[in-house]
């Protein structure tokens, strides 16, 4: 195997890697698709097609060539623009507009990809280290709820975010409690820990609010505001309707990505962390505290989710009602599975689900019922990559197992 | 040629107990003592939840009782009992009529919700013994139910018997392939089923929000605004043969429900099928060994977890929903509910008919219906009931904890017993 990849790369030169040309794939699928949104709007198919098969092309060139992951992912842009292209050249112009505004769209797809990237992140610790955390929807669920409820209580967001954190810690502990020291099956643990979290939530929810709901003047996460309209050109404007009024948890959203890439792959901790989820015992030999190292991570993950979720309630919408979480937690594992695992990864794959939603909320204009399937896409791309078909996403090696001590 | 060199053997990793190999252990161990505890405890740790929200937890769990209907065992007395199909009534102990009884009313209902737990608890318990865990059966439920429902509103000509014929095989076949989706990733490409069965899940709820919502394909188009499919013909509905059809009374899917159990026992203890899925179920490896098709026994266990639960979803509709809405499928927990009813009833056959009854009694209890307000606000019990569901499946998880203490009362117990046998022998 090493001695072909040496060879094929000896006798090709730099620039035609397979790996660029997937790249090149990908570039080409988003041109495809491009030409035919405002401003250019290309009213003929022939462009999409066009520029689709180049993309495909490109695409099964670098998978022949061994670059698998990007290949068949250039293949199946490449595929969409064509299949969405189409679609577009034949509907007017006038819903188009309305509906794809990039800017709009943009800011749209980092409201709701924040939640998802909180609770990713949070899932990516507590596998990292070797427990299965399908929890995440519970814990942003109890994020939400007990978020809103001190913050309502306390007169401040702050104190909101601050009980959030503690519900999530406290769930994630039981979980870790559960799977880590009684060995409970890790699956069966998280999926308790999901209902518990529906029915304490619901329980307390109809108990301190009733059927009114929680009242409208809950006090918020405040919007970070930044005049980017002094940067010159289009660009100033444009940049001033994405990023000019997103809430402070978006920002913390990407602080948390690089600090969190930085503890998990350039520091001592996140080594251990690594290690206690592919051969605790030969990390337990080293002389790593294999439980300590698992509690904390699951105990952070618990956090994370849970900010995740007063994000929802407290940040977004101002407002909880009974599940109101519906699957994101599900999404954020489905995005920390489709990033292998990575922050970055797992970030790239929130922002492709924020789109989709944002997309599909504000699709109806254009076809009507139809954009509800595009909620389901998450799903099946996650599937699709769990299948193999773009490169298998391969966990840590001991994740899902209890550690005994010896 | 000769510089191929053969694949090296890499060292089997040391395999932790499946799940299901941990079940196994269980249910050979301390037998229906477990799962009595882990139900008492979490209707203690529930008690506790509501008396810490300042309501009395007795008076609730008495009124949740009271609502489910099992009183009626106690109300003895000579009633009579007409016979179906003939005029003829025979005495009898207890009360069957609905009008007269209130609690029979109750049975009634508590055994409707009874009957699609029964299935996706079987969907789940076939998987868990074939070693894989089957989160997907909310999915399966509700693939089956939009299949039937389907059916059930389309040829509406159709001869009754064939037509629920028709609408019940459909309808488990869909649950069976969506399933196998998830049995053919794990066998082929060895993906995860809890992963792919989550998925499965949310991709069948998305589905059918899109395909019974506004202007969806299988809307009913009568009213635009409602997202609701068509209702089913006369002729696919169920017979109802305890109660008022009209008031949802008790239909023959009651006595599929028992066939089906009945089916699950048979299957895996009579059959080659129930042997292999065993076999893989305790260890895959020594199942490979012993040449058994292990690719072919996923798929096929979990190809037959979702034909249970497909047609769970069929019943539903053609017993006493008879249309299904967007908000059917956006609230409905029955699939998920089914990993407590499998998990509680340790994967027997039994152990699934029981504590079905028990969680549907559970929701029955807490409904709106049946709680009085002044006991317990029943929004506030129904969640009541998905905390012990939680506590019960927490428990469930703990297998360890309660085995252990099981295994040291057993010990102590037993050391008590030598010792005084000891005692008996030496002289005095």
């Amino acid at each position: 195997m090493i001695a072909r990849a040496e060879r094929a790369g000896l006798s090709m030169e730099r620039a035609f890697t397979p790996r660029n040309f997937a790249i090149a794939g990908i570039v080409l699928a988003v041109i495809g698709f491009w030409v035919v949104l405002p401003p250019l709007t290309q009213r003929s198919i022939l462009w999409p097609i066009f520029f689709g098969i180049l993309a495909i092309f490109c695409g099964i060139a670098a998978v022949t060539r061994g670059a698998r992951r990007l290949g068949w992912s250039a293949v199946a842009l490449g595929l969409a623009s064509i299949g969405l292209g189409i679609l577009a050249t034949r509907s007017s112009v006038g819903h188009l507009d309305s509906v794809v505004v990039w800017s709009a769209l943009l800011a749209s797809m980092l409201r709701y990809a924040t939640p998802l990237t909180f609770a990713a992140i949070g899932g990516m610790f507590s596998e990292r280290s070797g427990v299965v955390n399908i929890a995440l929807e519970g814990m942003m669920l109890a994020g939400a709820f007990f978020g809103i409820l001190a913050a309502q209580k306390s007169g401040s967001w702050a104190f909101g975010l601050l009980a959030a954190m503690i519900a999530g810690a406290v769930l994630a502990l039981i979980h870790a409690f559960f799977s880590i020291h009684l060995r409970a099956d890790q699956i069966v643990s998280g999926t308790a820990i999901n209902f518990l979290a529906l029915g304490v939530t619901g329980y307390f929810f109809i108990d301190v609010y009733g059927e009114l709901g929680t009242p409208s003047d809950i006090p918020r996460i405040p919007d970070v505001h930044l005049s980017l309209d002094s940067i010159p050109g289009g660009l100033g404007n444009f940049l001033d309707d994405v990023f000019g009024q997103l809430n402070l948890m978006i920002w913390l959203s990407f602080l948390l990505l690089i600090v969190s890439y930085i503890v998990m792959f350039k520091t001592p901790i996140g080594l251990r962390i690594r290690s206690v989820g592919e051969h605790p015992r030969a990390a337990d030999t080293v002389g790593i505290n294999v439980y300590l190292v698992r509690y904390a991570s699951v105990t952070v993950s618990g956090i994370l989710a849970a900010l995740g979720g007063a994000y929802l309630s407290i940040g977004f919408l101002g407002s909880f009602n009974e599940g109101m979480t519906a699957g994101r937690g599900f999404i954020a594992l489905a995005a920390l599975i489709f990033g292998a695992w990575r922050p970055f990864g797992a970030f790239s794959a929130c922002l492709l689900f924020g789109f989709s939603s944002a997309l599909a909320q504000r699709l109806p204009e254009y076809s009507g019922s139809a954009a509800t399937l595009f909620q389901a896409l998450p799903y099946v791309l996650t599937l699709i990559a769990v299948a193999g078909v773009i490169g298998r996403s391969i966990p840590p090696a001991a994740v899902g197992r209890p550690y005994r001590k010896q | 040629m000769s510089e191929q060199v053969p694949p090296v053997q890499q060292p089997a990793p040391v395999q932790e107990p499946s799940t299901a190999a941990r079940l196994g252990a269980l249910q050979r161990a301390g037998g229906i003592i477990p799962p009595i505890l882990t139900a008492v405890l979490a209707f203690f740790v529930g008690g506790l939840i509501v008396m810490a929200t300042g309501h009395n937890p007795l008076t609730t769990y008495k009124e949740i009782f009271a609502g489910t209907g099992l009183n009626w065992f106690f109300q003895f007395g000579s009633y009579d009992m007409g016979l179906p199909y003939t005029d003829a009534t025979i005495p009898f102990f207890w009360n069957v009529n609905d009008i007269e009884s209130e609690a029979a009313f109750n049975l009634q209902q508590t055994l409707l919700v009874s009957i699609p737990l029964v299935f996706t608890g079987l969907a789940v318990a076939f998987a868990f013994r074939c070693g894989m865990f089957n989160i997907g059966g909310q999915g399966q439920y509700i693939v089956g139910a939009m299949v039937s429902v389907w059916v059930g509103s389309s040829w509406v000509d159709m001869n009754s018997g064939l037509h629920i014929f028709l609408a019940i095989a459909l309808a488990s076949l869909a649950g069976a392939a969506w399933a196998g989706i998830a049995g053919f990733l794990k066998a082929t490409v060895g993906a995860h089923e809890v992963i792919t069965t989550i998925m499965l899940n949310w991709i069948a709820y998305w589905i059918g929000n899109f395909a019974f919502g506004q202007q969806g394909p299988l809307q009913n188009k009568v009213n635009e605004s409602v997202p609701v499919s068509s209702d089913i013909a006369e002729g696919a509905k169920l017979h109802v043969f305890w109660g008022d059809p009209l008031l949802q009374g008790l239909h023959i899917g009651f006595f599929i429900a028992i066939a089906a159990l009945v089916a699950y026992w048979l299957t895996l203890t009579r059959t080659t099928l129930g042997y292999e899925v065993r076999a893989v179920g305790f260890n895959p490896e020594a199942a490979r060994y012993g040449g058994i098709n292990v690719a072919r026994s996923y798929i096929l266990a979990m190809g037959i977890a979702g034909l249970f639960a497909g047609m769970g979803g069929a019943l539903d509709i053609l017993g006493w929903q008879f249309r299904l809405g967007v908000i059917d499928i956006q609230s409905s927990q029955i699939g998920f509910i089914g990993i407590a009813v499998a998990l509680l009833g340790r994967n027997t056959a039994i152990g699934v008919a029981l504590s079905a009854l028990l969680f549907g009694a559970l929701l029955n209890g807490t409904s709106t219906r049946n709680l009085d307000p002044e006991v317990s606000q029943p929004e506030l019990a129904g969640n009541l009931t998905l905390m012990i569901q939680a506590l019960v499946v927490l428990f469930v998880g703990a297998d360890l904890l309660i085995l252990g203490v099981w295994a040291r009362a057993r010990r102590l117990g037993g050391r008590g017993r030598r010792d005084r046998a000891r005692a008996a022998e030496a002289p005095t």
